[in-house]
């Protein structure tokens, strides 16, 4: 058994009565891509905002190579390796799309003069934005905002990357850089977790996968056995018991 | 990705800006008015560099970490009245107004705590109670008078032209070191940070920014330079009455300072405190409607030129004087 970088251990999420996270266990290896499906609601987002620090569980813990991070804020979780980028695009519009990264670098990244700088371009090159580095982030389009989080994400040098559903409304051209890059970056010693809807590309990138629905996880193992499963089928017709 | 096809990335030198020169130079010759031109002339550059400080300070907060406050006359008050205090226990004047100074933003650390976990409209609102409460506190103080107020007596001992130009110097030297502190910091990593979490608290936080410790310095450096003005303030005055130095009017002279000059840029308050200056030369104080006015005027540019004066010229020409941005080699 590999060793785990991330773990989560029975994590619940309550916002007032909803019930969103229900006692959620999770445990990413390091190096894996694992790959998180579920319908719409399912709580995959929200798992990423526990595991990254910008919800606190209900209940549940959260640890990051054995360590317990659970009272650890999203600004010393990013520091101790665990990045993400958000659904909903959030760039810091007031700044270039430079400064947003370079903004990472420094703080994430915790490298300083020439250095945050270089990881910055570097970041930026890998996601496709080097050519939008000057323009102000308000400028960008929503594919470029994606762009954009991964690129911040990427600055932070993390260990484990949590990607929340940035192939959307790609052309599959794109979509095959993104798999190639995911897979680059994996060969880099990165650990992924992806939420992702467009299947045919996850599939191409991810070792293991997680399905999830109203809050819990209902399948998780070999991705097409996981896609075949018989609860999975039912939940994505919208009909989970 | 290929580790050869990585472009290698060189860092422009940063070269000291010709803006930051004449500001040096600029300084150097406002230090030498008093030995060449009378009183009033003196007088009215102290009320300036007070307008330029409070500009600047509220630009900080406000328009770099998003920290919009209408309760910056906490500060302000409050620095006015621990001078008045370290001055009945003893201590010469001069001093005791820069220690009252400190000594407002020592104030300004425990309150921290509490604001600025408050976000937007909650602190600013929050803010303006705080700022009402001191002056309600300070009002207590025997020493104040209630209502009455009081004044730096003290002060008289010196032979007034000294007077006026040492208070034109402190002025001027608080004026010039805290404007040239900001920009010191905002070419930083904190000032990166502090405009990351104006833009987006929780994004800035998702990238390694510990929010709360970035914004605590912005709004202690803040206070410490209103903190200042209102003790330069209390110099050149004299008098010391609750509802003037803690009064909301000095945040509604921030406001329309920092948003018809531009807010976001560092120029743009500068321009702002000089016009605002002309304005209270040709129409002086008319009290509540005037302060109405400015209000007005402050809204209007916020919703219609919302970068201000300075930033509409910035956009037609693209000059920058003093630029807080970094740009991409
Ligand atoms: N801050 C919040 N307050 C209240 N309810 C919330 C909050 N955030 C999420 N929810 C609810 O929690 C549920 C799960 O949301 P979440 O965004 O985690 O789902 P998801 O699996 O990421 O869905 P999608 O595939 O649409 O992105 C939804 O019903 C959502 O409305
Ligand atoms: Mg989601």
């Amino acid at each position: 058994m590999p060793v785990a970088i991330l773990e989560g251990t029975s994590l619940s999420k309550r916002f007032g009565a909803l019930r969103v996270l229900r006692s959620v266990s999770l445990s990413v290896a390091a190096g894996e891509i694992l790959g998180v499906v579920g319908p719409n609601g399912a709580g995959k987002t929200t798992l990423f905002g526990v595991l990254a620090g910008a919800l606190r569980p209900t209940e549940g813990r959260v640890l990051l190579n054995g360590d317990d991070v659970t009272a650890a804020n999203a600004a010393r979780r990013c520091r101790l390796g665990i990045a993400r980028t958000h659904q909903v695009p959030r760039p810091f519009l007031g700044m270039s799309v430079f400064e947003n990264v370079l903004a990472a670098a420094a703080f994430g990244g915790g490298l300083a003069g020439q250095a945050a700088q270089e990881g910055a371009a570097e970041a930026l090159h890998r996601s496709g934005l080097v050519d939008c580095a000057n323009r102000p982030a308000a400028s960008l389009g929503l594919l470029d905002r994606k762009r954009l989080e991964l690129a911040r994400a990427l600055a932070t040098r993390p260990r484990v990357l949590l990607l929340d559903e940035i192939g959307g409304g790609l052309t599959e051209a794109e979509l095959d850089v993104l798999v190639g890059l995911v897979r680059d970056l994996k060969q880099d010693g990165m650990t992924i977790v992806w939420i992702e809807h467009i299947l045919h590309a996850l599939l191409r990138a991810i070792d293991r996968l997680v399905c999830m629905a109203e809050g819990g996880v209902i399948a998780e193992g070999e991705p097409r056995a996981v896609m075949a499963d018989e609860t999975v089928m039912r939940a994505y017709l919208g009909g989970v018991a | 990705m290929n580790e050869n096809a990585r472009p290698i990335f060189t860092v422009a030198p940063r070269r000291a800006s010709p803006a930051g020169w004449i500001a040096i130079v600029a300084v150097a010759m406002l230090a030498v008015v008093p030995l060449l031109c009378g009183g009033p002339v003196v007088d009215k550059l102290t009320t300036l560099c007070v307008y330029v400080l409070l500009a600047v300070m509220w630009n900080l907060l406000a328009g770099y970490a998003g920290l919009v406050s209408v309760g910056q006359q906490a500060f302000f008050g409050l620095g006015g009245y621990f001078a008045l205090r370290l001055v009945e226990a003893g201590l010469p004047p001069y001093p005791a107004l820069v220690a009252g100074a400190f000594a407002s933003a020592g104030i300004a650390v425990p309150i921290s705590l509490f604001l600025l976990r408050l976000r937007n409209g909650e602190f600013a609102i929050a803010m303006w109670v705080t700022a009402e409460a001191f002056r309600l506190l300070v009002m207590f103080d025997p020493l104040v008078q209630g209502e009455t107020g009081t004044s730096l007596l003290a002060l008289n001992a010196y032979e007034p032209d000294l007077r006026r130009n040492l208070t034109y110097w402190v002025a001027l030297a608080s004026m010039a070191a805290m404007t040239a502190g900001s920009y010191w910091l905002l070419c930083r990593r904190i000032g990166w940070a502090a405009r990351a979490i104006r833009d987006d608290e929780d994004a800035a936080a998702s990238i390694g920014i510990e929010t709360m410790r970035v914004k605590r310095v912005i709004f202690i450096v803040a206070a410490l330079g209103c903190a200042l003005a209102g003790c330069i303030w209390l110099a050149s005055a004299i008098t010391f009455q609750p509802r003037t130095n803690f009064g909301v009017q000095w945040t509604v002279f921030m406001l329309f300072m920092v948003l018809v000059g531009g807010l976001r840029s560092f120029e743009g308050p500068i321009i702002g405190a000089l016009l605002f200056f002309a304005v209270q030369e040709i129409f002086g104080d008319f009290g509540a409607w005037y302060l109405a006015g400015l209000g007005a005027v402050a809204v209007a540019f916020a919703l219609y030129l919302p970068e201000g004066i300075w930033g509409a010229l910035r956009s037609r020409t693209g000059i920058e004087l003093m630029p807080t941005q970094v740009k991409h080699p």
